[in-house]
């Protein structure tokens, strides 16, 4: 029951998007049309996947205060957590370079659709700050933390699609110039989170 | 030392090409950073110092990194002088550390950064390279400041945390909107600057 809550909880009450802003750049560049954002979505679910898990054990068995207790006991007290974004960012960016090779060599398709978004996740901030979170909220294991990577993967993907389908619709409406393009996507963003604040209110 | 590319490079972020409102990179932190003024500057100083410091480091060496793993390179780099300003803002001011929480560590992957890490720094002489980081970091920093004065003043009636609205308004009935504290509140705020400034600014409006 639990993980439920936090599954449902990393959806919607702690959107990545709608509450933490995280991604905000791919989020804007790429929710042109539904197609692309929807394939973006789909790759940012799956990186937060594979790498929660990842972060989570590195946190736990390397990182924290005397963690590497495990291998000798003389190591207790040894604290590496200032390695910690660096440790993160380099398995987000090795995922994605692993990820991106699979992906070419076992689907071709799918790797001529996402195109350039695949090397890109690297560097969005909805992953490093999924880690970060992961590490803030202290989770008890591994699959925990996993479902909370999925719960705001998901999340990302609904608020992009979301997003996409808006700005479809709105290129045919009559937008004050110095607005239209970009002025007009953050208004819409501001309203989006605004309808979303008002999960915020449940209590899971 | 301040040929004409130089300037360019220093004070085209500032306004014409800046790095929020005309590039639309680092939007995340903007947004999220910007409840009041004393964390926004925090940030702002933050990111200008890693930005002209990893600008300089990569100008240096980028004639030595192999293209295939340069995004790699970039990242170690910036995480490593990150992992310094987080250090020192835990030891001098751990208070707005508390409050910035993950948005220093977030630093990293602020696509400010590897924006001008690609386009600028790897084709860029070390000095010039320097500029354009100070350059874009203050373009990203009155961005910042604007916001955070915007929410702040009519969010909380205060500024850098001194009381600015008299007390004999709130004894007649004035009260601060509790909306401009939220985060949706700091999107419809950029919103309105880009608003301004490409009314100002025609030839960098979109069809």
């Amino acid at each position: 029951m639990e993980e439920l809550n936090l599954f449902v909880k990393s959806i919607f009450i702690d959107n990545m998007i709608f509450s933490y802003f995280l991604g905000m750049c791919s989020f804007l560049a790429v929710s042109k049309n539904v197609k692309t954002a929807f394939g973006l979505g789909l790759a940012v679910t799956f990186m937060l996947v594979v790498t929660m898990p990842i972060n989570f054990l590195l946190d736990k068995y390397v990182l924290q205060p005397g963690a590497l207790s495990w291998l000798s006991p003389q190591l207790a007290d040894v604290d590496l957590s200032f390695l910690g974004l660096i440790m993160f960012i380099a398995v987000i960016a090795s995922a994605t370079q692993l990820v991106e090779m699979a992906v070419e060599k076992f689907s071709p398709s799918l790797y001529a659709s996402l195109g350039i978004f695949l090397p890109l996740i690297a560097v969005n901030c909805a992953i490093l700050g999924g880690a970060l979170f992961m590490q803030q909220k202290d989770f008890p294991g591994a699959l925990t933390a996993t479902i909370y990577g999925a719960g705001s993967g998901i999340g990302w993907l609904l608020a992009i699609v979301g997003l996409a389908a808006i700005r479809e619709k709105i290129a045919y409406s009559n937008v004050p110039r110095p607005l239209r393009g970009i002025g007009i996507t953050f208004i819409i963003t501001g309203l989006m989170g605004i309808a979303f604040m008002s999960f915020m209110g449940i209590k899971l | 030392m301040l040929s004409k590319k130089n300037k360019e490079a220093l004070f085209n972020p500032l306004s014409k090409d800046n790095p929020v409102l005309v590039q639309i990179l680092g939007i995340c932190s903007t947004l999220a950073v910007t409840a009041s003024m004393e964390p926004a500057i925090v940030m702002g100083i933050s990111v200008i110092a890693v930005m002209a410091l990893s600008n300089v480091i990569i100008s240096l060496i980028r004639k030595s990194i192999p293209t295939t793993i340069r995004i790699i390179v970039q990242l170690v780099v910036v995480a490593a002088l990150v992992i310094i300003v987080q250090q020192f803002l835990i030891a001098f001011d751990y208070d707005v550390s508390k409050q910035l929480s993950v948005f220093i560590g977030l630093i990293i992957t602020n696509c400010i950064l590897m924006g001008r890490l690609e386009a600028f720094a790897l084709n860029n002489r070390p000095w010039p390279s320097f500029l354009d980081g100070i350059g874009n970091g203050l373009g990203y920093t009155i961005i910042l400041v604007i916001v955070a004065a915007v929410r702040e003043l009519f969010g909380s009636g205060s500024l850098m945390g001194f009381q600015v609205i008299p007390q004999w308004c709130y004894d007649h009935g004035y009260e601060n909107n509790g909306l401009m504290i939220l985060p949706p509140m700091a999107l419809i705020t950029v919103a309105c600057i880009i608003w301004v400034h490409r009314a100002r600014n025609p030839e960098l409006m979109e069809n």
